[in-house]
């Protein structure tokens, strides 16, 4: 074989069966730190023995079991001179290499369930679940959330330790736990799809990844679980992953749902949702994912803003406003209102929600307000709604989208009666 | 991705004779080999004290050298080691296993990749 070959069999294994030899050699060394020193090791190895040796059939069972045995072979030497063989007997002991598909995914699972676990800072599971599970670097991490490098590494750190300290077990938690672990480890994976699908500004590579990433970590939730709120997840994803292409033009720029172009709607991606959404309603145990899904399997079946069945979607709405009864779930339900009731009865909704208070700082809140007036024709109303979105709005496609609007305004002049 | 560790320790604590400094000592000599055998290591220097350094200063087109920094009481820079990590926590993990980490502290410093802007301050 030649070197280029290997090399570049290597770099594809790198590639492709990173993230899998690491959940494995967590599993099989009992911890992040010997794993990760293992799996550096394994790849150390097959640098030196894949040109001369070939690529082996199965890189993945050869990573895991040459990083195990270099493992070993170092805490022998340690061991020697610490003089403490006898407890790593148990180690070396042969086990079954795991070339089966399912104990592989298994590992995985295991895996996002420690690195999500409760007892970690909401923003250390985040960080943690992409770099051991996600496989991405510490640097990347920051690149996309916007931080600098040492604080991302600085939760890695504090989350391993304080999983060291609390002896979190490396496995898939019992019927008992489930449902209260399984709540932080979808809402890991939906942070991480939206922190890739809502920011379109920045390195972009970077931010598809991360969308990529959390569809395949709710893929592998839904193969391995089948619990309703997984796959209603998973289709929530794969919804708005249909509509990607279309929600910003050639410039970069915001479109509308109205203004989409819904013939470029990836209808295998909508297929597949709606068969999971009707898994998950056969289950009869909805909740928000479900239902947040179902929402938007209706616009996407929709040909057209006209033909969208809004009374549906109001009605999905008002379920979900019961089981999260939170002010941006009431926000959405007032602009589906100002859908299916016209204008004025959506300006009276959400005019009703911002009331309640807690969004007066929502820069959506102001420019779904702005809608409203602007589409009852008042100009100058609507003006001032924008600017206050405006004002609130960080982010450069959404600050374009606003100034764009405002200028539309301007050009229409004074107020239509 | 490459990290410059900058290695520094009080000069008085290290060299001072006390026997955890004279067992990191005669530890640091197995690290490279240990990061070579991982695949980490690229390059590294150890320095001799600072007494025996010169600082350069040009302003005004005119060349100063001093002798020093004179710093006992300070920790000083003591050495550097290049590696090769994925990414700053495994950098951060690779060298919390260096010897003098235990007497006096390493800087892991990511190495500049030139095809980002510069920073702004």
């Amino acid at each position: 074989m030649s070197d280029p070959q290997a090399r570049a069999a290597i770099e594809a294994a790198y590639r492709t069966e990173k993230r899998r030899v690491l959940a494995t050699l967590i599993r099989l060394l009992g911890g992040f730190e010997p794993a990760e020193e293992a799996l550096h090791e394994a790849f150390a190895a097959a640098a030196d023995r894949w040109p001369r040796e070939g690529v082996p059939v199965n890189p993945y069972a050869w990573l895991v079991s040459a990083g195990r045995f270099k493992t070993i072979d170092r805490w022998r030497r340690q061991a020697r001179l610490a003089g403490v063989l006898p407890e790593l007997t148990a180690l070396a002991e042969p086990v079954a290499e795991p070339t089966m598909p399912e104990p592989i995914q298994d590992d995985e699972l295991r895996l996002i369930f420690v690195c999500c676990h409760p007892a970690l800072a909401p923003d250390a599971r985040i960080a943690l679940t992409l770099r051991e599970v996600g496989g991405l670097t510490t640097e990347e991490i920051a690149r996309a959330y916007l931080t600098r490098g040492p604080t991302i590494a600085q939760r890695i750190v504090r989350a391993k330790a304080r999983i060291r300290e609390a002896a979190i077990p490396y496995e898939v938690p019992g019927r008992t736990e489930l449902p209260a672990r399984l709540e932080s480890a979808l809402q890991v994976i939906y942070l991480i799809y939206n922190e890739g699908y809502a920011a379109t500004e920045g390195p972009s590579l970077t931010r598809a990844d991360l969308s990529a990433e959390a569809i395949r970590l709710g893929r592998l939730m839904v193969e391995l679980l089948d619990d309703a709120e997984a796959l209603g997840l998973l289709a929530l994803m794969l919804l708005h992953e249909a509509r990607r292409a279309t929600r910003t033009d050639a410039a970069g720029d915001f479109v509308l749902l109205e203004d989409q172009d819904r013939s470029q709607w990836d209808r295998r991606l909508i297929a597949e949702a709606d068969g999971l959404i009707r898994r998950a309603l056969a289950t009869r145990r909805v909740g928000p994912y479900v239902l947040q899904a179902a929402i938007a399997a209706v616009h996407a079946s929709a040909p057209g803003m006209a033909e969208t069945d809004w009374a549906e979607i109001v009605a999905l709405y008002d379920v979900l406003l019961r089981v999260d009864p939170s002010p941006v779930v009431a926000l959405n339900r007032a602009a589906a209102i100002g859908m299916r009731d016209g204008p004025a009865a959506g300006l009276l909704a959400i005019d009703g929600v911002l009331g309640h208070g807690g969004l007066d700082d929502y820069h959506l809140a102001h420019a779904a307000r702005a809608d409203m007036l602007r589409r009852l024709g008042q100009n100058e109303a609507a003006e001032a709604s924008y600017r206050r979105a405006l004002d609130l709005a960080s982010q450069p496609v959404e600050r374009r989208f606003l100034e764009a609007r405002l200028d539309q305004l301007k050009g229409q002049g004074a107020t239509r009666h | 991705m490459r990290y410059a560790c900058l290695i520094y320790y009080h000069p008085k604590t290290l060299f001072g004779g006390a026997p955890e400094s004279n067992a990191a000592l005669e530890e640091c000599a197995g690290f490279g080999e240990k990061l070579t055998e991982t695949g980490h290591y690229v390059a590294s220097e150890a320095l001799v004290l600072p007494e025996e350094a010169m600082t350069i200063r040009v302003r005004d087109g005119k060349m100063s050298t001093v002798d020093g920094p004179f710093m006992e009481t300070k920790e000083v820079l003591g050495g550097f080691i290049v590696i090769e990590a994925s990414d700053l926590n495994e950098a951060v993990q690779v060298m919390s296993a260096h010897p003098l980490a235990k007497i006096g502290s390493v800087e892991v410093r990511p190495v500049v990749d030139f095809s980002e802007p510069r920073p702004e301050l």
